[in-house]
């Protein structure tokens, strides 16, 4: 039960967590580098 | 649950994380909204499937970013998928770790199961969890380490993308040959040992490897039905015992353990208020 209730509140805290992202627009700053091809990522840049 | 039921749901699972087969031909990749998401398991965004966003690379660009904000976002969704799953991520949802899985079924002269300093070397991927993926990309900017000197996974979509685009095979130098270095240890690897990639050098796996105690989803054990057989460590392929700790920080939950247990000592749910049951 112990773990329960702490599984019950790291998911409250990653939701209260993506609310704060959402709200401050992160999820633009995680699309804008997803849509160009990272080329870190494959090796160039 | 059999190997076969588990690789199909894999595949599914790496299908769904890469359902822009089209990327696949045309050398591009997909700019929809859904990038915005961050997947489970480790799929470069650069593959030329990908629907979704890596969250070890979209958590290094947000810390490497010259602008700084903590990264809520990436954080909570990667706290989300921790606390709900821990590495049953790893086991079920990771395409690359599919691939190691594929390849270690091929025959090969002779397989590894463990060595010495197996355990020892598995606590690597803890340092490139803090240095590669946290620290470094603080400190230098706009360096996403882990993806710019490690990541195999973003090398295969880099050869993948190369295929169908000759401009970019021309760019490719030296860090690309380092790069492709690793890939090709990596998949060499796994022909021998079982998932090279997750047990020593994989930061997701050692993040979520955190949380399988606490995780929504654990391995249950019936101290009670447990003979004390042994079966479930004979058939782990992780090298631990899940009748001492069924939920390990090396278990991938890939359930072989629950499958080779006549006793049905073990299972793989929710723990219930009640029921007296070991994690």
């Amino acid at each position: 039960m112990k773990n329960n209730r702490l599984t019950a509140a790291l998911l409250l805290f990653a939701a209260a967590c993506i609310a704060i992202g959402l709200l401050n627009h992160q999820p633009a700053q995680v699309l804008m580098k997803a849509v160009t091809i990272c080329l870190e990522c494959v090796g160039i840049g | 649950m059999d190997n076969k039921k588990r690789t199909a749901l894999q595949a599914a699972a790496a299908l769904v994380q890469n359902a822009d087969l089209k990327g696949l031909f045309t050398g591009s990749i997909y700019k929809g909204p859904l990038k915005s998401v961050c997947v489970p398991g480790l799929n470069c965004y650069s593959c030329p499937g990908a629907i979704g966003s890596c969250p070890v690379g979209a958590l290094q660009n947000s810390l490497s970013s010259l602008s700084f904000r903590l990264p809520y976002y990436v954080l909570g969704l990667l706290l989300f998928f921790a606390s709900l799953m821990g590495r049953l991520v790893c086991g079920f949802l990771c395409p690359f770790g599919l691939l190691q899985d594929l390849l270690h079924r091929l025959s090969f002269p002779k397989k590894i199961r463990t060595f010495k300093g197996d355990m020892a070397l598995r606590k690597v991927k803890y340092a490139v969890l803090l240095f590669f993926v946290i620290l470094l990309p603080l400190t230098v900017k706009l360096t996403p380490f882990f993806c710019k000197y490690l990541c195999p996974s973003g090398t295969l979509s880099g050869i993948l993308l190369a295929l169908s685009d000759t401009t970019l095979f021309s760019l490719m130098g030296s860090r690309f040959a380092w790069k492709a270095f690793i890939l090709a240890a990596v998949l060499l690897l796994s022909l021998l040992l079982h998932r090279p990639f997750c047990k020593y050098l994989c930061p997701l796996g050692a993040f979520y490897g955190l949380f399988n105690k606490v995780s929504l989803f654990r391995i249950l054990q019936d101290p009670q039905s447990c003979i004390g057989c042994g079966a479930c460590a004979r058939v782990c392929e992780m090298g631990i015992d899940p009748s001492k700790t069924p939920n390990h920080t090396e278990c991938i939950r890939c359930t072989a353990c629950i499958t080779a247990c006549s006793q049905k000592a073990l299972r793989l749910g929710i723990e219930k208020g009640n029921k007296k049951q070991s994690t």
